[in-house]
Order: C-alpha cells, then sequence, then structure tokens
C-alpha cells in the first residue's frame, strides 16, 4: 500500500524524462500507471467486502509521532476506486485531449502527483501525514489549474484556488495539532474510541472550526466557494478530475471520516446542515443562468458537494447512506458531463450552451454518454441517479418537522440541478445542426470512451444496485458509523411519498428546461448580483492590501541605501542605547587584561591613523593604501594574539584586495565627495554613536564568562579524533569539513560571477 | 591591551559605517571591508586573547593543555577572511561594470530601473 | 613594473612559491598553514609573476583556463567527503593510514580535503584576478 501511493510521485518525476525518451506522438501507455493501481485497490474489493481493513505504516518521523500509516477501509476504497479509476480515464482522454502540447510531459507528472497525493490524502492513518497529503493536493492541482501559464486569468485562478485551499491547509493543520493534542493520539483509526473524551474537552468547539474551515475550502462550501468556478480555466481533463471527482470531494472525505470522531454532536451537525443547505441552493440557482458549459458545471458542482455535507451534517444512518451513494452517482455523471464539455470545446471552439445543438448527428456516441449523464443527473427512474435521490428524500423526511423544510430546499436544489444538467448534457445535442457545425466529425475513440463508460456504470449500477450494495457502499457506511447497516438498495420502494417528491422533482426540472431558455441577457442581469457576492468581497480585500502595501512600500523603499541605513542604525542605535543606560552597568576588570607593551600601542596608533586616511583621503589611491595597512596591522595584531594561520591568510588576502582595488579603479571616475557638509556631519555623528555603542557591548560582552566546552572539546580531540596537531586547520577541514565544502563552494560561485560579469560585457560591446 | 582593541572595534565599525552612508561606490565597499575588519576583530577579543600559545598541540602532546588561545574563533575568522575576498572581488566588479554601463559610481544615480537607461 | 630585475626575479620566485605553497599545505595539519593559505601564497605566486611578465606569458606557463581548477578541486574535496561511504560510515569521517608517508607524514582524507580547498581557492583566485586584469 505504501508503494502504490508512493509510486505516483517516482513516476512524476521520472516521467518528464521517459516521455522525453520515448518522443511518440502517442501517450496512451502512460495510462498503464493509473489503471494498475485502480486494478491493486479493485483486489482488495473482496477483503473490505468481508469487513476487514487492511493497514501499512512506516515510521518517518517517530519522535513526533508522524509516520506514513495508511488504512483502507470502504471510505477510502471507494475514494482510491474513484482516484484511480477516473483517473486511468482522464489519462486515456488527455492522450488525445492534449495531442502534441509540448508540455504534455510535464502535464502527466503533475497529474499523477496529484494522484499521489489524493491517495495518500484518503488511505493517511495518522492525521498529521493526512495533512501534508491534504497540502500536497492543494499544491499540486495549483500547478493544474495554471497549465497554461502564459494565460493571465489562469494564472490568477491558480493562484486564488491555492489561496483559498491553502488557507483551509493552515486550519486543518491547527485543528490536526489540537486534536492530537487533546486524545494524545496521531492514529485516526484509534481516534474513533476516543470519541467522547474529545467531544466534553473544552477544546473541541475549535477543533470543529477549524475542521469545519479546512473542509469547507477545499470543497468549496459558501462563502468560500469561489474558487473553483475559477478554476475552470484549467484544461477540461483537470476539471473532470479534480473538480467533480477528486479534490473537491477532499473536504467532504475529511468530514465524513471525522463523522466517528467529531460527529454525533450537535454543534456539528448544526453548522453542517446550514452550510450545506445555503451552498446547495445557492449554487444550484446561480448554475441554471450561465451560459458557459463549464461554468453551469462549475456551479452545479458546488452545489452537489453542499448536498453532501448537508447530507452529513445530518448525521442519520440514511443520511450517511446517501451520502456514500450520492458521491459515487454523482462523481460518475459529473466526470462524464466535463469530459464532454471537453470534446464540445475541443471540436467546436465554444462552450457557449446558447449557440450549440443538434451535435448528436455529428457525435453520436459522445450525445448518448451525455444524455445518459444527464438522466442519472436528473434522477430519473432506472437510472443510479435515481436511487441517489430516493435516499436523499428518505434522510430529509425522517426528521420531523424540520425535515419538511429541509426536503423542500431539497427540492428546489435537484429541481435547478436537473435543468443544469439538462442544458450541459442534452441541449448541445439535440435539435437542429448549426451550418457552422456540420463539417465536424467524430474525436478519436479515445476521448469518446471514457465518458461513455462513466455514464454506462451509472446506468449499470441503477439497473443493478446489488453489484454495489454490498461491495462497496455497506463498506462505506459502516466505516462512518462505525456499526453494521441494515438496509438494501432497491430500484423500486413501492408508491410513497419519497417516488412522489422525485417524480414532482423531475416534471417541474423539465418544465423549467422549456420554460427557461438560456440567454445573454439572463446571464447578464443574474451578473449583477455579482457585487454582493463573497467572491468580490475578497477581492475588494486583496485590492485594498496591495494599495496600503504599495502606499506602506514606497515610504520605507525610497531606493535611496542610506536612508535603508540610517534608518536600521538609528533604530539599532536607539535600542542598545536605551538598553544600554538603563539597567547595564559598566565595568571592566583591569586584573584580567594583558598589558600593552610598546609596538602594540605604536600598531594601534597606526591602525587608528590609517583609519582617519581611508576615510577622509581625497585620492583614492591613498584610502586604498591606508585600507591596506588596516589589513597589514590586523596581520601583527593575529600574530602577536597567537594567531599565526590567522595572520598568514589576513596578509594573502590584504595584498589580493589591494591588488584587485589597484587594477579595477584605474579607470574609474574621479574620487569626488559628493554629499553636502550637512549630510556628512549627520552620517559621522550616527556612525560614532553606533561605534561607541559597539565598543560598550564589547566591553560588556567580555565580562561575561563564555563556556568553553566546543573549545575544550575540540582541543583534546584534535589529536586523537582528527590526527592534526593545529587545532584550526583540524576544525577546518575535520570537524567542520561540511561548512568549508560548502564554503569553497561559495567561493567557485563568486569567481564564476565575476567571471560571466566581465566576459557577459566583453560580448555585449561586442556586439555593438 | 583589550581596551585598546575594543576602542579600535568602535573606531573600525564607526569608519565602516560613515563610509557605507556615503553615495560614492567605491567608498561603498571600502566602508564593508572596514566593518568586515572590525567584526573579525571582534570575534576575535571576544574568544579571549592570549599571547604567545598558538592552537598548535605540541610535538609530543595529545592534545592542548595549560592556557591555549581559542581555536574556534580563529577558524571562525579564517573563513570569513577567505569568503569576505569573494565578497570583494564580486562587489568590485559589479561595481566596475555598472559603471561601465551607466557611467556613474553615485548611488543617487543609481535607483532608477534599467528600463530608464 | 617590467623592470628587468623583477622580471628574472619572479622566473625564480614562481617555483620557489609554489613549492612554499605546497609545503604551506601539507604542513597544515601539524603547523599553521593549511589549504587556504597555501592556495592564496599559490595564487600570489602566478599573479607576481604575471606583473613581471605579462599575463599571456604566465597563461601559458599554466597552460589550461585556471577556472578548471574549481571543479576539479570541489570534486576532490567531495570525493575524500564521501570516500567513508565505501567503509560504511558517515560522510565526511576522517579515514588514516596506518603508517605515515616519508617526507609527508601521516596521510588521511583530510589532506585530500585540504588539497581540494587548495586547488579551489587558486582557481578561485586566478579566475578573478585574471578576468579583471583582461578586462583592462
Amino acid at each position: 500500500m505504501l508503494l502504490a501511493v508512493l509510486s505516483g510521485f517516482f513516476v512524476a518525476l521520472g516521467l518528464p524524462l521517459i516521455i522525453k525518451v520515448f518522443k511518440g506522438p502517442n501517450t496512451l501507455w502512460v495510462s498503464l500507471f493509473p489503471l494498475s493501481l485502480f486494478i491493486y485497490f479493485i483486489s482488495k474489493l473482496p477483503a473490505i467486502k468481508d469487513g476487514e481493513t487492511l493497514s501499512s505504516s512506516w515510521a518517518w518521523v517517530p519522535s513526533l509521532g508522524i509516520g506514513l500509516d495508511f488504512y483502507l477501509d470502504g471510505l477510502s476504497l471507494l475514494f482510491t476506486l474513484l482516484i484511480t479509476g477516473i483517473g486511468t480515464l482522464v489519462f486515456v482522454y488527455t492522450s488525445s485531449y492534449l495531442k502534441g502540447h509540448i508540455y504534455l510531459d510535464r502535464f502527466y507528472a503533475y497529474l499523477s502527483l496529484f494522484m499521489a497525493s489524493m491517495l495518500g490524502l484518503v488511505l493517511a492513518d495518522n492525521i498529521i501525514t493526512l495533512f501534508i497529503f491534504w497540502e500536497l493536493t492543494s499544491i499540486s492541482s495549483f500547478f493544474l489549474i495554471g497549465f497554461n501559464n502564459d494565460n493571465e486569468a489562469s494564472r490568477k485562478s491558480a493562484l486564488t484556488a491555492l489561496s483559498i485551499t491553502g488557507l483551509g491547509g493552515f486550519f486543518l493543520l491547527t485543528g490536526m495539532v489540537t486534536l492530537g493534542y487533546v486524545a494524545q493520539e496521531y492514529q485516526i483509526s484509534a481516534l474513533a474510541t476516543l470519541s467522547e473524551e474529545i467531544q466534553a474537552n473544552a477544546l473541541y468547539p475549535l477543533i470543529l472550526v477549524m475542521v469545519f474551515v479546512a473542509a469547507f475550502t477545499k470543497s468549496a462550501q459558501f462563502p468560500f466557494h469561489f474558487w473553483l468556478p475559477g478554476a475552470m480555466k484549467a484544461p477540461t481533463p483537470v476539471s473532470t478530475y479534480l473538480h467533480s471527482a477528486t479534490m473537491v470531494k477532499a473536504g467532504i472525505y475529511l468530514l465524513a471520516r471525522f463523522t466517528p470522531i467529531l460527529g454525533n454532536h450537535e454543534w456539528w451537525n448544526g453548522p453542517l446542515i446550514i452550510v450545506g443547505s445555503i451552498t446547495m441552493v445557492y449554487a444550484a440557482i446561480h448554475a441554471i443562468f450561465r451560459l458557459d458549459l463549464k461554468a453551469i458545471l462549475a456551479y452545479s458542482t458546488i452545489s452537489a458537494l453542499g448536498i453532501l455535507v448537508f447530507l452529513i451534517g445530518l448525521g442519520t444512518d440514511e443520511a450517511l447512506l446517501a451520502a456514500g451513494v450520492f458521491i459515487l452517482v454523482h462523481a460518475l455523471y459529473k466526470a462524464t458531463l466535463f469530459l464532454v464539455t471537453g470534446i464540445i470545446d475541443h471540436e467546436t471552439g465554444t462552450r457557449d450552451v446558447s449557440k450549440l445543438s443538434g451535435l448528436n448527428k455529428v457525435m453520436l456516441p459522445v450525445g448518448i454518454a451525455a444524455i445518459l449523464a444527464a438522466i442519472s443527473n436528473a434522477g430519473i427512474p432506472a437510472s443510479f441517479g435515481f436511487i441517489g435521490k430516493d435516499l436523499i428524500y428518505e434522510a430529509t423526511l425522517h426528521l420531523g418537522n424540520m425535515g419538511y423544510v429541509l426536503t423542500g430546499l431539497a427540492v428546489i436544489t435537484n429541481v435547478c440541478l436537473l435543468f443544469a444538467g439538462f442544458l450541459a448534457g442534452i441541449k448541445p445535442f439535440i435539435g437542429p445542426l448549426p451550418p457552422a457545425f456540420s463539417k465536424l466529425h467524430l474525436p478519436p475513440a479515445t476521448m469518446w470512451v471514457p465518458p461513455l463508460i462513466l455514464a454506462s456504470l451509472g446506468m449499470v449500477f441503477g439497473l443493478f444496485p446489488m453489484v454495489v450494495d454490498t461491495a462497496l457502499i455497506k463498506p462505506i457506511v459502516s466505516s462512518m458509523t462505525l456499526g453494521t447497516p441494515t438496509f438494501e438498495l432497491k430500484i423500486w420502494h413501492g408508491f410513497n411519498i419519497v417516488l412522489l417528491l422525485s417524480l414532482l422533482t423531475i416534471g417541474s426540472g423539465i418544465a423549467l428546461y422549456f420554460i427557461l431558455k438560456p440567454s445573454e441577457v439572463l446571464f447578464a442581469k443574474a451578473t449583477r448580483f455579482e457585487k454582493l457576492s463573497p467572491e468580490s468581497a475578497v477581492n475588494q480585500f486583496a485590492k485594498g492590501f496591495v494599495s496600503f502595501s504599495s502606499k506602506w512600500t514606497n515610504f520605507f523603499q525610497n531606493g535611496y541605501l542610506r536612508y535603508y541605513l540610517i534608518t536600521i542604525l538609528s533604530f539599532l542605535s536607539l535600542l542598545l542605547g536605551y538598553r544600554l543606560f538603563y539597567g547595564v552597568e559598566i565595568y571592566v576588570d583591569t586584573s584580567t587584561l594583558s598589558d600593552i607593551t610598546l609596538y602594540e600601542a605604536v600598531i594601534v596608533l597606526i591602525m587608528a591613523a590609517a583609519i582617519f586616511f581611508t576615510v577622509f583621503s581625497k585620492s583614492r589611491l591613498t584610502a586604498v593604501a591606508s585600507m591596506g595597512v588596516v589589513g597589514y596591522c590586523f596581520c601583527l595584531i593575529f600574530l602577536f594574539y597567537s594567531a599565526p594561520d590567522l595572520a598568514m591568510t589576513q596578509f594573502s588576502i590584504d595584498t589580493l584586495t589591494v591588488i584587485l582595488f589597484v587594477l579595477v579603479l584605474y579607470n574609474l571616475p574621479k574620487y569626488l565627495t559628493l554629499s553636502d557638509t550637512r549630510d556628512r556631519i549627520r552620517d559621522g555623528l550616527l556612525s560614532l554613536i553606533f561605534g561607541a555603542l559597539i565598543s560598550i557591548l564589547t566591553l560588556e560582552v567580555m565580562n561575561e564568562t563564555v563556556t568553553k566546552d566546543i573549545t575544550s572539546y575540540y582541543a583534546e580531540n584534535a589529536y586523537i579524533l582528527g590526527k592534526g596537531k593545529n587545532v584550526v586547520n583540524v576544525i577546518l577541514v575535520d570537524f567542520r569539513g561540511f561548512d568549508t565544502m560548502v564554503e569553497i563552494t561559495v567561493l567557485a560561485i563568486a569567481a564564476l560571477g565575476v567571471f560571466s560579469l566581465l566576459k557577459l560585457r566583453l560580448k555585449s560591446i561586442e556586439k555593438e | 591591551m583589550e581596551i585598546l582593541l575594543v576602542i579600535l572595534i568602535g573606531l573600525l565599525y564607526a569608519a565602516g559605517i560613515y563610509m557605507i552612508l556615503r553615495r560614492s561606490l567605491v567608498k561603498l565597499i571600502i566602508g564593508l571591508i572596514l566593518l568586515g575588519n572590525g567584526a573579525n576583530m571582534l570575534i576575535f577579543l571576544l574568544g579571549k586573547i592570549v599571547k604567545g600559545k598558538p592552537p598548535i598541540i605540541e610535538a609530543t602532546g595529545k592534545a592542548l593543555e595549560g592556557l591555549y588561545a581559542d581555536p574556534i574563533p580563529q577558524a571562525l575568522i579564517l573563513t570569513a577572511i577567505v569568503i569576505s575576498f569573494g565578497l570583494q572581488a564580486f562587489a568590485i566588479i559589479l561595481v566596475k561594470r555598472a559603471y561601465k554601463v551607466i557611467k556613474t559610481d553615485d548611488l543617487d544615480e543609481m535607483n532608477a530601473t534599467d528600463e530608464d537607461l | 613594473m617590467k623592470t628587468l630585475i623583477f622580471k628574472t626575479a619572479s622566473n625564480y620566485l614562481l617555483p620557489l612559491l609554489l613549492l612554499f605553497a605546497v609545503f604551506i599545505l601539507l604542513r597544515g595539519h601539524y603547523l599553521p598553514g593549511g589549504g587556504f593559505v597555501g592556495g592564496l601564497i599559490a595564487s600570489i605566486a602566478f599573479v607576481i609573476h604575471s606583473f613581471a611578465n605579462g599575463l599571456e606569458t604566465t597563461r601559458k606557463i599554466i597552460k589550461f583556463h585556471p577556472g578548471f581548477l574549481m571543479p576539479v578541486g570541489l570534486t576532490i574535496a567531495l570525493v575524500a567527503g564521501a570516500a567513508p561511504w565505501l567503509f560504511g560510515m558517515p560522510f565526511m569521517t576522517g579515514l588514516w593510514m596506518d603508517e605515515p608517508i616519508p617526507v609527508i607524514g601521516l596521510v588521511g582524507s583530510a589532506l585530500f580535503f585540504d588539497t581540494g580547498v587548495f586547488l579551489v581557492v587558486i582557481g578561485v583566485t586566478l579566475t578573478i584576478i585574471f578576468t579583471i586584469s583582461e578586462g583592462l
């Protein structure tokens, strides 16, 4: 299992290379990778069906309780099958959709990276590992959404998606750390037994808020939903994979996974029901006014996610069952519709639903897939969607008085969703074929087969629900409720109120479809409300923040180096000065100091004079020479005070520096005094103050007793361990050899920099 | 002697800072070098200076014994000296190249972006 | 600066200084010296020579661009650091021969590492100075 999860990362690394080597027009073979993972996971199906769970673990950071622990139960199995199954189809689809794209290799690498992260997320059994994979999905989806990186809108929506989901990631981390702290347990499978203690803890509400924000941002719940329509700038395979079937369901997965741990509490149920129902109604109504096929699908996806959050919020066994079924139903029909939209876009060049019709005549198999998906979406009897919708109504109806309101909301949502599904799945294919499209032909099989498979599965599961009943659905519910479920999926429940509601939904949806024609006018009316949406609030905030930042920056970043320095130094001087004058007593223990011999005093005097000349000389050569004198005096001081190595090095370096200066300064401009007297006095004062502070500070530090543990360690072991007698050299080449290694690398880089700076100059002059 | 060195450090810092506050790029580099020297001296002084006892194990000995100069600041300074040489060389070349391109070494004339050149 | 005395002297100084540089490098582990200082001294030797005889003459003596010494030195240092891996020890563990070699003394991986440093320093210094002299 560990290998299955991690293989995606290796594949992502190696794939660009492999594709470059096997430069062929056909990249269909890449799909073998997700396919093999799909087969691997489906082979686990019988075991899970019998109520077993599989786990594997590998210690990663044991000291922090973090391990690559993976755990496969009903819930994660459903997700792994969706991820790898739809993943395979998306890989196949991509091989035609992006055929010949120059960055196709990169695209596959991102897809594999994403798939691996997603697998890790749904299989993780450690809450910190869960967080890490959660973040990895955010990051890899950033690359996928921004895949067309030469398009500004695409970059912007990638950034929006990353900021929103990344924000959620922070919340998740906080939530998980708090949870781990409260429960003293990081294993998800073990946390469920501690659920009562966690819910009694005072930090429980905090954990809830954190988990909610994380899930809502990832699964595009109101008011964080707006990144999802924006993310539709991504290539269609990405929209299909991330934004219908997998990534947006990560939030749902999180909620479902934590239902046995945090759920069954009014603080858990209430907010989920409220947010879920707002989202489902809000987005469903939005969906019916869109013209862009992808926008319609995006909003209907948000609405479907709202339904799922809502169902998890209800928390009854029936609702959880409905959620489990609906995840599968939705993934199947929505992925189909996205893939179909991709084909339409690819072939006709437009996604405007008001311009599309009659495509059945030129691409029948695509049309069949789309219509089947629309049927499943509509919940027309005999489709899998019908079962899903039935279960939703059943779950809401059994809630007593409040249930009627919620059922009403569910009906409204479903009517709008049905309309949206018809718009996306049926409208483009029926009616007269516009002459502009008459020359179109069927795309390659790799493009139309994947949606057809998904759509047919929706029908097969609908007609024969027993196929998925015990194998998939029951284990899901039992992993959410920790009990053994006692129901059966059926097509026919007899004549009852649920059936009536279903028929009502279908009837009014179809009626709506005939009444409401998509048009620019309606779209314009709907967009007028955009100003009030959370998206524009966030945009306004971002704009305000940017303008504030630019004002702030312009004030401080004025482009004059010395003003920066003056600001920093004045602040530092004030801080240091304050501390030194209040609260620190300065005394010097003269007994420990060494004597001043005559020649030392002379050297210090020479240095002082040399410094003076360096600063105030009017001639550049004098300044450089004086600086050299300062360096040579340093040499002597090092020599007096037992540092022969330093003396030698300083001597050589000083010589080289002066040579360098002389070589370069030969033809530089006149050495002028550029600043006026007032500036010089100001700078001089500041420098003197700072210099004095440094002196005082040095005196102060000298009085501190320094622990010499490291020194004595080196002194004792230099010969024993390093076999050397020059301790300084042993430190450089042995004890701290790694530092020296890096240091010479830095030196080499500096030399390369010098070389390229001058060679570049020569070349540019040659060009002229 | 320490007192003298402390004063010297203050002097080096003051001179270095004064120089980097000048408008000329050449003075800026000289200032950086002076500052670097000051910092080296500071580290050297804080390791407690000792006369005539280099951190070298005697030919017959196995470890440093008695009073000896601290090898750690020395190793640090040695590294710092060599690295600062690389830095200086790079900075000097930058000045030279900047002067070639924009014909000035006045920092105040350099705060325009490259489009304005 | 191309006086006759300087020119003649520099011709003798170059091998002497180089020898001295190697000497400083080798004794570095026991007495003051080491790769850094040795490399710097060797560079100064070449720089003096180039001042006296012109850059081209010095170039001819070195035969290849000093820049190549940088990767060579880095590789030697890295190999010296990585050699302990062969013996199942961590990176940068000191390895030593049992018996000292005459003149050079006890040889260990640290000496090779220091030689790497020595070469990089020569490469860096000469690349910088030669490049600048050329640019004039």
